[in-house]
């Protein structure tokens, strides 16, 4: 709330379309950014599987990958899940109830109500970057922002969450001992100490009650 | 309504990423780009306001950093009063990605679905917008060659980068990258030995200058400048993916009016027409790589 105000204050850059204005409190739904690396595809597949079809967030993945340009990773996870499965495009809408897969070998980041793609060099070592995409989530979507870190064997990501967590938004980690490489949810606690550790398998649940929540019915079209 | 800077704040580093530091300066640094980007207007005639804010911003930051200066006001300070500075910051926002026939499946539609309907024309003008450091207008040259219509094509190869359209200008290339250029060539499905084109010494090759033959270089500012010249083909690719919605919607139009009915329209690999206002009058041809054909 307060936080739209000092937007327009500043007469920000990214402004937000007026559609996107909040009327009279939270009207623009949540935006779900996750991060996964090493051992993701397991991690990432098992929380899609687990999203109803009327989950009412939108939910933007960084899985660290190969660069090439098949889309077989998006095919593998659309498998899983009862959503759709897209990879956006420089300036693809952000909607409700989508899942939007980062592109191999571009950073995503997101601005208001749509996404944006970079050629960017990699963040050590990493194209499509988790902290590009937190880090601009919490620029867009403010304390709307909810962060997941998963299974991975870097500190990507953990930088990006500390951003989330500093303008209100929500962390939530895979607990360390649940993960298949504990690196990258280790590095996030460290981080961010007031993240919500959660067991793999009940993450999703978290996430549609959060997105739930947030979704009042004012909600505006997208 | 002012924005309140409090003394904390404004001591603060932009790239401070402390939890503990105050809320407000994300909204600080959005304001110093915003002036850095004003005074860039006014100084040197550089409009990059439209500019994709998230990336932006990372890009300021780092150049913040590589010029070691504290802050992106103090960033402004310098690129005001010295034009090298201005220079540098040009080349780092946009820095060059490219590679010589990059996303081969491109080039390869581009031969087999554009090139026939390029033979119907006595005389082919083609623009090739942001065209970089150079290695994509010469692997398009290379195609036309082997495709034996070069001899009728003028190629205008435009950028916003100086240094960029030198470069592309002389030709010269690092040796070491050969090696993924010549394999680029041959998954593109090139009929030659690639090693044709160039002369190498031990670090760096020049291409032929008869690739150069008809090849315009020449500076243009898709922000700012205007339509000079009609075409049957256009590449801008990986260009658009450093403008937001409303430039991206208004370099569209100029690319639009800019193209010859039926002409065709070349984007990037995650560059799409789908929601833009020319989608109802392109169709994108078959190999589903991001060429759109003007219909009507």
């Amino acid at each position: 709330m307060s936080d739209y105000t000092k937007k327009s204050a500043s007469a920000s850059s990214g402004t937000w379309p007026a559609t996107y204005l909040p009327a009279g409190g939270q009207a623009t739904p949540r935006l779900v950014a996750l991060g996964a690396s090493a051992g993701g595809l397991h991690a990432v597949s098992l929380i899609l599987s687990g999203l109803p079809a009327d989950f009412s967030g939108s939910l933007a993945i960084v899985q660290h990958r190969r660069s090439d340009e098949s889309s077989l990773l998006r095919e593998l996870l659309e498998r899983k899940s009862r959503l759709p499965v897209v990879e956006p495009c420089h300036g693809t809408p952000i909607q409700a109830g989508h899942v939007y897969l980062a592109p191999a070998d571009y950073h995503l980041l997101v601005e208001p109500g749509y996404f944006a793609l970079s050629v960017d060099p990699p963040i050590a070592c990493s194209r499509p970057s988790i902290d590009v995409l937190f880090e601009s989530a919490a620029l867009a979507y403010r304390s709307r922002t909810i962060a997941v870190v998963l299974t991975g064997a870097n500190a990507d990501g953990a930088q990006g969450a500390a951003h989330v967590y500093k303008v209100g938004g929500t962390v939530i980690v895979q607990d360390p001992a649940d993960a298949e490489v504990p690196t990258c949810p280790a590095a996030t606690l460290e981080r961010v100490p007031g993240a919500t550790v959660l067991p793999l398998l009940e993450i999703a649940g978290q996430l549609t009650a959060l997105c739930r929540d947030a979704y009042s019915s004012e909600t505006a079209t997208l | 309504m002012a924005v309140q800077i409090s003394p904390a704040a404004a001591e603060d580093t932009p790239d401070d990423d402390d939890p503990s530091a105050p809320d407000d300066v994300d909204d600080l640094e959005e304001l110093e780009i915003q002036l850095l980007l004003d005074g860039i207007l006014q100084r040197y005639g550089y409009d990059f306001r439209n500019y994709a804010a998230a990336s932006l911003r990372r890009r300021v930051r780092l150049i913040v950093e590589k010029e070691r200066v504290p802050s992106v006001s103090a960033l402004q300070e310098r690129i005001l009063r010295e034009s090298s500075c201005m220079a540098r910051f040009i080349t780092s926002l946009s820095v060059p990605v490219t590679a010589m026939f990059r996303d081969p499946s491109f080039f390869r539609a581009l031969r087999d679905e554009v090139v026939p309907l390029l033979r119907t024309y006595p005389f082919v003008r083609i623009w090739h917008a942001g065209c970089s450091t150079g290695e994509e207008v010469y692997s398009l040259a290379i195609l036309l060659m082997e495709e034996d219509i070069y001899e009728r094509c003028r190629i205008y190869a435009t950028d916003l980068s100086d240094a960029s359209l030198q470069c592309a200008t002389t030709g010269i290339y690092d040796l070491a990258r050969m090696r993924d250029y010549t394999k680029n060539y041959q998954l593109y499905g090139g009929r030659q030995n690639f090693a044709a084109y160039y002369t190498s010494d031990r670090e760096r090759v020049i291409f032929s200058p008869r690739l150069r033959k008809n090849i315009v270089f020449s500076q243009h500012n898709l922000v700012s400048d205007g339509p000079f010249n009609e075409f049957n083909l256009i590449l801008c690719r990986n260009v658009m993916i450093y403008f937001d919605q409303a430039l991206r919607q208004r370099v569209l139009q100029l690319l639009d009016v800019s193209l010859c009915r039926l002409g065709v329209l070349g984007v990037g690999r995650k560059e799409s027409l789908e929601f833009s206002q020319l989608a109802p009058r392109f169709s994108e041809l078959p190999s589903n790589v991001r060429l759109y054909k003007k219909e009507r």
